[in-house]
Order: structure tokens, then sequence, then C-alpha cells
């Protein structure tokens, strides 16, 4: 509706002012929202930067301090919680591994299956989309504590495996790959077995370079989706050298409990780093996490 | 599926071996544990357990704060859904509206999607906190004496406020890509039947968004339920007291610190037949979406 009114306004200067005001309101509520969704994170970060002492007495700041190399370097450096054996820079490192693990498995899983109920006539196939997509209907948090012992069962506790296979369980990359493979034209298919393709070579010659727009979105909403986890890590994971920063969160705030002055500067700190991965790649690549996250709805 | 398929004897099943395998044995399999044991009652040491029946369920319901806890469920989602929802719709119409500055405010508003709830939880008792905080301290000039862990409704606010503020940007995504899927020739035509933009916006945009609307609608209420989690356990430091829990994290406080298998698990399948039912109607809705449009 914007184009209409900047084509409609030079026709008189009279009718210029209330539109001109309307824009100037559209602003101040889009300046405001902007404001509710950077300040919080704004504060934390600066208030990083100064030692506990002077946030414990002065709350936060909204200035940069002089402690910001330190309390970072603190987070990432100086081994803490119960057992000394954990930092940042290994939380760090989990965190980039069940992202990683988690995109990659759940992508890779998902075409293969996505690929064989497309594309493939054989007995039970109706019977395999039901037991995949039923899945589909129950998030991990209800059925977490039989999945916890499943996982104890099989001896995979504190342990990378045990950490994200697990989540891979559901079929959400599953329902996307398949709605994308259903629009392909299926000419392609004919001139591909015409020229003699056989499944393996369709599905790696052409299949997988057409599907790259799309296999970037996956991979980064279901980064950002692992990297996030909390609940599932918290429970498996009680080795703290197996700790992901999310779920160091939870031990940060189990030290400052009883504490005289809590650990702020590097609590903070640690948040900041916990976000600064996912943020840093949705912003990078906004174009096709928003494309990826709202056509897959269809 | 598609007219032209491959006909291979082996190839699919080979394709499908992996992900039905981890389905089976971490889907299927807890799942089916779940609805078992929430008929059994196993003694504290896990040595024996004997079929109850529908015991577990009667006493997790009845069970003198579930009625406490599935009421604050209801009011929590509520109050998360529909400010989530409404100040999402209102910034992505503007953002929607205006031209100069569209791609910044885009990125500002969207950014939030990626901090998981558990930090936007640490973010949150901070700037409650009781000593520091800056919202206390606006609380405070308004003359609210906000506790944050100690009073039951000023914890709940502060969950509310957290949740609301990492649901805003999910919703913003999905109703700017609604509001930009809209044909120019339905917008031309709206402003030429009809000047005035809020009354276009309620007559002629808002059922156009619809369909997201519900879609969304669905979403905010699993995040509500489910997703919070994070948020809900740092906000109470792991030790609720006396403050406001929903009831997933009930599930995880009985199962976990309780050691009631069966009472836990009687609760994880009245959730799991709650998140059924929202599903169907869901799919229902969405397969007529696909019929009339």
């Amino acid at each position: 509706m914007t184009d209409v009114q900047s084509t409609m306004a030079p026709q008189s200067t009279q009718r210029r002012k209330p539109i001109k005001w309307r824009l100037i309101g559209d602003h101040a509520i889009l300046i405001a929202g902007s404001l509710l969704m950077l300040l919080p994170v704004l504060m934390v970060l600066t208030t990083s930067s100064y030692d506990n002492v002077t946030i414990h007495k002065e709350g936060i700041q909204f200035l940069f301090g002089d402690q910001l190399v330190e309390n970072y370097q603190q987070a990432l450096f100086e081994k803490g919680g119960f057992t000394k054996t954990v930092d940042g820079a290994r939380m760090l490192m989990n965190s980039l591994i069940l992202g990683f693990g988690f995109a990659v498995g759940k992508i890779v899983i998902s075409m293969m299956a996505a690929y064989a109920i497309v594309y493939f006539r054989f007995r039970f196939g109706t019977v395999a989309f039901w037991v995949i997509f039923t899945t589909l209907l129950l998030p991990l948090e209800v059925r977490i504590l039989p999945s916890y012992e499943v996982v104890q069962s099989l001896g995979m506790l504190n342990s990378f495996s045990g950490l994200i296979i697990p989540l891979i369980a559901s079929a959400t990359g599953t329902f996307y790959f398949r709605q994308f493979f259903r629009s392909v034209p299926e000419e392609l298919l004919e001139a591909a077995r015409i020229d003699g393709a056989g499944p393996l070579k369709f599905f790696v010659d052409i299949l997988v370079p057409l599907s790259q727009t799309m296999i970037a979105a996956m991979f980064i909403i279901m980064f950002v989706f692992g990297w996030n986890q909390y609940l599932w890590p918290t429970l498996m994971t009680t080795d703290e050298s197996m700790f992901t920063l999310v779920r160091g969160i939870k031990q940060i705030m189990q030290v400052w409990i009883g504490a005289n002055i809590p650990d702020y500067g590097l609590a903070m700190a640690l948040a900041i780093i916990a976000m600064t991965p996912p943020v840093a790649i949705v912003i990078f690549f906004q174009s096709w996490f928003v494309k990826g996250l709202t056509e897959s709805d269809k | 599926m598609k007219r032209v398929q491959f006909s291979r004897p082996l190839f699919p099943y080979l394709l499908l071996v992996p992900q039905l395998s981890i389905i089976l044995i971490f889907f299927y399999w807890p799942a089916a544990e779940a609805i078992r044991s929430s008929f059994y009652l196993e003694d504290p040491f896990g040595f024996s357990s004997t079929f109850v029946g529908f015991d577990n369920y009667h006493d997790a319901v009845t069970g003198s704060e579930y009625g406490n806890i599935a009421h604050f469920t209801l009011v929590f989602t509520g109050l998360v859904a529909f400010f989530s929802l409404s100040l999402a719709l209102l910034l992505a119409a503007k953002a929607d509206a205006v031209i100069r500055g569209a791609k910044s405010y885009r990125i500002f508003l969207m950014w939030v999607y990626a901090v998981a709830p558990p930090v936007a939880g640490l973010m949150g008792i901070l700037l409650f906190d009781q000593s520091l905080g800056p919202l206390t301290q606006l609380a405070e000039f308004f003359g609210w004496d906000l506790r944050l862990g100690v009073n039951y409704w000023d914890t709940a606010t502060a969950m509310i406020v957290i949740s609301v503020w990492k649901q805003v940007p999910i919703n913003f995504i999905f109703f700017l890509a609604g509001l930009q899927s809209i044909p120019r020739s339905v917008r031309e035509a709206a402003i030429i039947d009809d000047p005035s933009s809020v009354s276009r916006f309620f007559s002629i945009t808002f059922p156009l968004l619809a369909p997201t609307a519900f879609f969304l609608l669905i979403i905010n209420i699993t995040y509500a339920l489910f997703d919070t989690f994070g948020v809900i356990d740092i906000v109470l430091k792991g030790e609720p007291g006396n403050n406001p829990i929903t009831l997933v994290y009930k599930v995880f406080l009985d199962g976990f610190r309780g050691n009631d298998l069966g009472g836990s698990s009687a609760q994880s399948v009245i959730l799991m037949v709650l998140v059924l039912i929202l599903t169907v109607f869901q799919f229902r809705f969405m397969e007529r979406r696909v019929h009339y449009s």
C-alpha cells in the first residue's frame, strides 16, 4: 500500500501532512519494537564488562567498563563448575558439535527418507510414511523420562551420540524435504530415466544440487535448534566435560545460590558467548533462513 | 506421490533404514514405555512394579497441586500466545508499511529468534533482579514492589515477559511473510474502497492473514506448553518452592526429582493426548485451507 501512497502524495500538498504523521508513527512503533528486542541484550553486554563488586553495588550498567577482556577470558578459559574440569571454550566446542552433528545428521537422514517416500513405489511405502509422520505429533518433552531411560539402558549417557541421535527422532526435516521433492517437476525424472540414470545417480547428480537452497535453509534452522537445546542435554550430561554452553547456564545458576556476591560478570559473559554463534548465523544467512522457515509450512 | 517412480526391490528400504531405526528406538519405544508405565506402580528402588490400572491417572489429576498447575498453564499459555501474537502482528504490519529502513527493522526484530530460552531466562532474572534489575526499578517507579521468586504472580509476570520477548520474532517473521504474499492488486483495490487504514486492516488484511494467524496460534500454544521449559527452569533456579510451574515442568519434577515414575508417565500421556488433539485440529484446518484456496 505504500507504493500507492507515495504516488498519491505529490498530487496535493495538503494531503501530504497526515500521511507523513502516520509514517512517523509507524517508524516510532518500529523503533520502539527494535529497542525492546535490542536493549535487554545490550544491557547484558555492557554490564558484562564490569567486575562483580561494581555490578553488585551499582546494578546494571549502560556503558562499557574496563573488565571486558578479563570477564570473557575468565568465561572462556578458566575451569569452572564443581569439578573444575570444564571451561567456556570446551562448552563452546561441545555446542558446536551438537549443532553441526544434529543439523548434518538430520538433513542426511531426512533427505534419504524423503527420497524413498516420494520417488519409489514399494510395499509398505504408505506404512513407512505414517510411521515417520506420526512422530510430528509428539515433541520430545512429553516423552522425556522414558527417552532418558532408553538412552540410559543403551549406555549412551554422557556421549555425543546419546545427545544427538534422540533429537533426530522426529520427522520435521523429512516433512520439509518431502514437500520440496514433490514440487520438483516430473519431467526431470523422465528425462533422467531416458538418459539411463539410476536412482542413485538421479539423487546425487540432480536432486541434491537442486535442493541446495533448501539444504542451506534447513541447516541454519536445525543448527540453531540443536545449539539451543536445553532440557535434553541437562538430563543426558552429568559429566561436566560434556556440557554445552546452554547447559552450562544452569550450572552457573547453581553456583550462584549461596554466593555472597554472585559471579554476575561471568554469567553475563557466558550468556553473550552462548547466543553469539546462532545469532550471527541467522543474521548473515537471513534470507535463506526466512525462506526455509516460511515456505516449509505449506 | 509422483506419477513416474522408480521401482527397485531393495533400494528404498535401504534409504529408509536410518530414519526408521532411529524413530523406532528413540520415539516409539519411549512413547510405548510411557504408556505402559503409566499403568504400573513401581517401588522406589525399581525392583518390582504392579499393575494399578488408571490409579496413576486418578492420583495425578486429583492431586492437590494439579488443578492449580493446570490452571496456571492455561493462563500462562493464553497470555504468552496473546501478547506475542498481537505485538508481532502490530510490528509486522508497520514493517510492511514503511519503505525506508525496512531491511534494518526486519533484522532488529527477528534476530532474537536465535537466542536460547534459558539464555533469555538468565538475562531476564538479571533484569528482574531484586537489587540491580532495571525492570524491578521500573516497576517500583510505578509503585509495584516486584519480588521475583518470592511472590507467585511477580514470578509469573517475569516468566510471561521473558517468554513473550523470545517468541515475538518468529511470529513477526511469519506475519510479515503473510502480509507480503498479499497481491499488490488486492491492496490497491482495498485502498480505493476504504481509505481508513485501521478499518481496512481489520476488514481486508486480517481475514487474508487468518490462515497464518491460526497456524501461528498452534505454534505459540506448543511453544508456551513445552519450549518455555528453559525459561521457567532458569527463572526458578531449579527450586520451584511456591512459585508457578507449568504441566511439563511438573512431569519433569515428579519424574526426575520425585522418582514417581508411574505418576510422571501418566501426566506425560495426558499431555500427549492434549498435543495430539491440537495437531489433529491443525491438520484438519490446513487441509481445508488447501481446498478453498
